[in-house]
């Protein structure tokens, strides 16, 4: 008898992508994906249930499928479609307070594997360069999806507590990006021109979707030789971005504003709800943000296929170039470097014909 | 510096020696011969890194390379090309920086070529005892603090980088209130800085850096003139249980010149917590001349590395070990405040 897995949270894209990919695995024989509204994606032959993971049905639906694995990642910083950031946080809190105790009543589950991110270490300029899982957060997150992953992750660590026979796997995800990433950096970088803070040149990192998809399948079964995938891990992909390189690699020209002018200009946009440019999004992008990912590798015996700068040159291509594409520019750079005033390169030869 | 309260020495022949060595320092067999009398005088020494004949011979001007000179046009077409391709790769955004946004490209090309004047013709620094830096790995640099703004420690790193000859680059540690001001905490971290956490530092020191602390902190650099080359108490010690932690050698540093850059005379304390600075400094022209007053006093400068204290024979459990602890600070600390008297009376003018 095979698995079953419960995933909620599969009307994103995300979710939606890790479901079909599970399915292929040969020890799942059923998976369950719980959304409150159904999904525009097909899940391909997962069984859909309708249900908001803030209400007990979750319970009901735990006890009659009888999950052994559960999934959670109904964590997420955007409202999918037009829903407000009190909708987001609930789901996030409610949801997996909600979540947690139906599992905590389940007789059969005896693996949970929920998606945080690296947003619970903050982001301030008194804290050490690398982030390691055991670093306690120099000042804690006040607001927004940063705050909901500290509690989310407080709610897991007094279940892991409650139930020891379960084995419960926190993956901490950096900035994910890909082609079908809808974080709120994702849609900062979609910006015509990227607002910067003035006199800061954040480090960032970013995983890709398909590793993010890799990482959660590694962490809902059992663990391979050698290795142990419950606890908590940071998920990053290798090496670090400055804000002005992914500026650049983009092509779209930043504007730096004074912190004062992009705090107040941050809750302007959020007033208008244009994009959700939370406070914890100008630290992040203030302070910058880098985590070891050395428990990813030996504990969890997880290797990213892409780098934080492939994942970024692959979200930039699927985007398309800004106002000032880098090719262009360093063909404008090559152009000079031709001229013959500065005797750089020799005119091309026609002697070819 | 004649008003220094010097101690006396017992070994006043290293400054005879030093007088006629200098210009011997390139042969390879001399050189080991005097490290081998160097490690058999330090065996029976009561203090540690007293005066060690090597320390004193200088290395700055005998390392330049001749200059270089590009007379015919393919240098400069090279320099062109180089500068371009520079361009292009900044413009693009296709250069690497590390976890702690060290920017290795930037640094030697733009930021160094920036810092050099200010240290080869306004402080004309000299530097000694080069070779008690390893070629590699992880080493800590321990130096005093001192002059109002940092510039010791960038001069340090601009002295590391030249005249070592592997090139090695130094990895600062600097306090939090470099990463809290805009611009500052920028060129901080491009230029290879991070913070002064025990984190970072074992990261570092893991990672096989050279990391460059000065644990006086703003005790040493916002000192009233009338201290000067008064070491400060060392922060809690706890460089030294990072070094023992990774097994890293602790090589002390003594800067002189530093300290008479900005003569610290007042401190506007309440103007200081107002801007929520921990001093601000009142020297003969600053504020009163404005800008102008900002700009330091051209002292002469000496930065001398001292024997490496090695820290690899203690078993792991010692750096929990208090006792042990302070005596290693206090030996760092008695080595540098030594090699800082010494290095006064060797001076002949604060600006020559």
């Amino acid at each position: 008898m095979g698995k079953v897995v419960l995933v909620t949270g599969v009307a994103r894209q995300l979710g939606g992508r890790f479901v079909r990919r599970i399915q292929r695995d040969p020890q799942v024989d059923r998976v369950i994906a719980v959304d409150a509204v159904p999904p525009e994606h097909h899940l391909g032959g997962a069984d859909f249930i309708q249900a908001d993971i803030r209400q007990p049905t979750i319970a009901r639906v735990l006890a009659e499928t009888a999950a052994d694995t559960v999934v959670h990642l109904d964590v997420t910083a955007m409202a999918l479609g037009s829903g407000s950031r009190t909708t987001v946080k609930e789901t996030n809190v409610i949801g997996t307070m909600q979540l947690l105790g139906a599992c905590q009543k389940s007789p059969t589950v005896k693996r949970l594997v929920v998606k945080s991110s690296t947003n619970v270490y903050g982001s301030a300029p008194r804290d050490p360069a690398v982030f390691t899982e055991t670093t306690p957060p120099k000042s804690l997150p006040s607001g927004g999806f940063a705050k909901d992953a500290v509690e989310v992750e407080g709610y897991v660590r007094g279940f892991a507590r409650r139930r020891p026979d379960v084995a419960v796997c926190v993956l901490r995800f950096a900035n994910i990006l890909g082609p079908s990433a809808d974080t709120p950096l994702a849609s900062y970088f979609s910006l015509p021109v990227l607002p910067t803070v003035f006199g800061y040149d954040p480090r960032l990192q970013f995983v890709h979707e398909d590793d993010v998809i890799e990482v959660l399948r590694i962490a809902s079964h059992e663990p391979e030789r050698g290795t142990l995938n419950s606890g908590t891990f940071n998920i990053a992909g290798d090496g670090v971005l400055l804000l002005s390189q992914c500026s650049r690699r983009l092509g779209r020209p930043t504007v730096p504003l004074l912190l004062p002018a992009v705090t107040w200009a941050g809750s302007l946009v959020r007033t208008l709800g244009v994009t959700d440019f939370s406070p914890e999004q100008i630290r992040l992008l203030t302070h910058g943000r880098v985590v070891s990912t050395d428990q990813m590798r030996e504990t969890l015996g997880f290797q990213p296929k892409y780098t934080t700068a492939e994942t970024f040159a692959d979200f930039a291509r699927v985007r398309g170039p800004g106002l000032l594409p880098p090719e262009a520019l360093a063909g404008a750079v090559d152009r000079i470097a031709a001229l013959p005033a500065l005797g750089g390169g020799h005119p091309p030869t026609q002697s070819a014909n | 510096m004649a008003d220094a309260k010097v101690i006396p020495f017992d070994d006043d022949r290293s400054r005879g020696a030093a007088v006629q060595r200098p210009a011997r320092r390139r042969g390879a067999g001399s050189r080991r011969k005097e490290s081998s009398l160097v490690r058999e005088v330090r065996e029976v020494q009561p203090l540690p890194g007293r005066a060690s004949a090597q320390d004193d011979v200088p290395v700055t001007r005998e390392e330049q390379p001749p200059p270089e000179a590009p007379q015919d046009q393919g240098g400069i077409e090279r320099r062109i090309a180089g500068g371009l391709s520079f361009l292009r790769r900044r413009l693009t955004g296709d250069y690497d920086v590390d976890d702690f946004g060290y920017d290795e490209e930037l640094t030697d090309q733009v930021l160094m070529s920036l810092l050099r004047p200010v240290y080869e013709k306004y402080f004309r620094v000299e530097v000694k005892g080069i070779e008690n830096i390893p070629a590699e790995g992880g080493a800590l640099i321990v130096a005093n603090h001192s002059g109002t703004l940092p510039l010791d420690g960038l001069m340090m790193q601009v002295a590391v980088h030249d005249n070592h000859p592997a090139g090695r680059h130094l990895r600062l540690l600097a306090a939090d209130l470099v990463f809290m001001l805009p611009v500052v905490n920028e060129l901080a971290r491009k230029l290879g800085h991070t913070l002064a956490c025990a984190e970072d530092a074992e990261r570092l020191l893991g990672q096989g850096e050279l990391v460059g602390v000065m644990p006086e902190g703003f005790k040493g650099i916002g000192k009233p003139f009338s201290e000067r080359y008064k070491l400060q108490r060392f922060g809690r010690g706890g460089f030294v249980s990072t070094a023992l932690r990774r097994g890293a050698p602790i090589i002390p540093c003594s800067i002189v010149g530093a300290e008479e850059i900005y003569p610290m005379i007042g401190n506007a304390k309440t103007l200081a917590r107002l801007l929520g600075f921990p001093y601000f400094p009142l020297t003969p022209t600053f504020p009163w001349l404005g800008p102008l007053g900002a700009i330091p006093l051209p002292t002469k400068w000496t930065i001398q590395f001292g024997e490496p204290i090695h820290t690899d024979g203690y078993p792991p459990e010692a750096a929990e070990d208090p006792m042990l602890m302070f005596n290693l600070t206090d030996q760092v600390r008695e080595q540098i405040q030594h090699t800082l008297y010494k290095l006064l009376v060797q001076r002949r003018s604060v600006f020559f």
